[in-house]
């Protein structure tokens, strides 16, 4: 791997689904220690491009590299943080269970968990705050608990990327808040890449923001224009330049 | 009951409903978590054309089982995970067609079909020594397989886009998973029939589901329930002169159904 490489480099990217164009011509760059944050409409087309990051789906056209390579070799050093979803609360899972599994990439088959791999899971509860809940069944954690968790499974691969899909969709505001804070820790140690349709909270705590709806529109900056906001919401968006520290755009 | 061991048809019995037991305290466990309970059904029932294909090539139908189960496995794993038909459509129809072969193969086999209803509804009393040793064979192959994946499987059945992003081989993994549960088709055939085997697979794993949440643990206590509720059927299926594959499943779903209605009643007394 190239240490002066980009994180992420996608050029040109066009996913389709069914004949309807999904992603079209996304280009970005994602550096050591951006933390991005992507917001836009449902149905955008957020999920997917992680998904094309994580090489789950493959684009019908366009390069990408992660870290310098494909995305399935470069998977090892990302940890994935999926959209919230209905899973079986009942499924019979420990805490300490879940987090292993973001460790499977490091253990390989045929091999049981060694103690990296334990010590791994250990501190990356730790760093979530969960380490007392290590022993509980999955299902009985609240909504900020368990989104906790799923971070501590992301991290416990020693990601040198985070993506994060929707990760507030779950848990209440008080909640959402220490989630953010959590971010802002990890951020120093790993590039964050986080999509999300909650623009006013994606807009305190990322560095650089980006819209996406089909097509991309980054600057590389916390400011986008208010064409790109209308481009992409096909609409007028005003209620976004709150809180001028943080402001997502330009004065004007 | 223990008068009865001194038969060598008891013991085998017992043998066969212990070795069934392991299969499916095993693999019931999956089939229940993962929620593939459906597809689980449609195997069994399509394996019935591997007992056609046994009559028809005049061999013992359970080897005929054996390759024509896994290849339904294999079959409807790939075209339910392929194929633009929705998961529960391409299953039934392969459930069916599977059905319908055997069928046909059966008819077309000349003279009688002796024991046909053994292989549909099962008939642990007269399971002969040889198919114990493939039991043994089997139960040994799928305990090695899930033993050696273990870690693999539990990832697969609570998050497969997650354990396929940390480079699991999901796909591969649960066509792997899907044979082993034809193997447990086959180890069942014997005790209870293709049409029951899904009982077995199904009820107790939700049962030690509702006493355990950990994996390992809700296995033993499937084999265990399994062990207790196949010799409690063997016994009064002896005793009433009843089919035993079919007082194997009463008892199961009895006790099931019982546990379940005074379980609802006390949580019920406690809010």
């Amino acid at each position: 791997m190239n240490m002066n490489s980009a994180v992420i480099e996608l050029k040109d990217i066009w996913v389709h689904y069914e004949g309807m164009p999904i992603l079209e011509g996304v280009d970005l760059v994602v550096e050591p220690h951006d933390f991005l944050g992507i917001i836009g409409p449902n149905g955008g087309g957020k999920s997917t491009l992680l998904k094309v990051i994580l090489g789950l789906i493959n684009p019908s056209r366009g390069v990408i590299k992660v870290f310098g390579d494909t995305p399935k070799s470069a998977r090892r050093d990302i940890g994935y943080l999926p959209q919230y979803s209905l899973f079986d609360m009942e499924f019979p899972m420990s805490v300490w269970e879940v987090v292993l599994t973001g460790r499977l990439g490091h253990t390989g088959l045929l091999k049981r968990y060694n103690d990296e791999d334990k010590k791994a899971a250990y501190d990356a509860l730790e760093e979530v705050d969960m380490l007392e809940y290590k022993d509980r069944q999955i299902g009985k954690l609240s909504g900020g608990q368990r989104q906790r968790v799923f971070i501590a499974r992301a991290l416990a691969g020693e990601p040198k990327l985070l993506l994060l899909d929707e990760p507030t969709t779950s848990i209440d505001s008080i909640m959402q808040e220490e989630f953010y804070e959590l971010l802002n820790k990890l951020k120093a140690k790993m590039a964050i890449v986080m999509v999300s349709h909650d623009i006013s909270a994606v807009s305190v705590y990322v560095d650089k923001i980006a819209c996406l709806n089909h097509k991309l529109f980054y600057h590389h900056s916390k400011e986008l224009t208010s064409e790109d906001l209308e481009a992409a919401y096909q609409c007028p968006v005003d209620m976004i330049a709150h809180g001028v520290p943080h402001r997502v755009l330009k004065a004007h | 009951m223990l008068e009865l061991l001194q038969y060598e048809f008891v013991r085998n019995a017992i043998a066969a409903g212990i070795l069934a037991s392991i299969a499916c305290g095993i693999i019931g466990v999956y089939v229940v978590v993962k929620r593939i309970v459906f597809i689980s059904g449609g195997i069994a029932h399509a394996s019935f054309g591997g007992i056609g294909l046994g009559y028809y090539l005049g061999i013992n139908p359970i080897l005929g089982v054996l390759p024509f189960s896994i290849a339904s496995a294999l079959s409807m794993g790939w075209v339910s995970k392929r194929s633009r038909l929705p998961e529960d459509t391409a299953i039934g129809i392969l459930w069916a067609l599977g059905m319908s072969i055997g069928i046909i193969l059966v008819s077309l086999t000349p003279g009688y079909a002796p024991d046909l209803m053994t292989y549909l509804f099962g008939n642990i009393l007269t399971v002969p020594f040889s198919d114990i040793i493939l039991m043994l064979v089997l139960d040994a192959i799928i305990i090695v397989v899930v033993y050696s994946f273990y870690k693999e499987f539990l990832a697969l059945c609570f998050d497969e886009e997650f354990a396929t992003v940390r480079g699991v081989a999901a796909e591969r993994l649960y066509l792997v998973l899907l044979c082993l549960i034809a193997l447990t088709v086959v180890v069942l055939i014997r005790v209870v029939g293709v049409i029951l085997v899904i009982a077995l697979l199904t009820i107790p794993a939700a049962m030690s589901r509702q006493f355990t949440s950990n994996l390992k643990k809700m296995m033993m206590l499937s084999i265990i329930f399994g062990a207790v509720f196949s010799s409690g059927g063997i016994w009064l299926s002896y005793m009433f002169d009843v089919p035993s594959g079919a007082t194997i499943v009463l008892v199961m779903s009895v006790v099931y159904l019982m546990y379940s209605l005074v379980k609802g009643i006390g949580s019920r007394g406690a809010t």
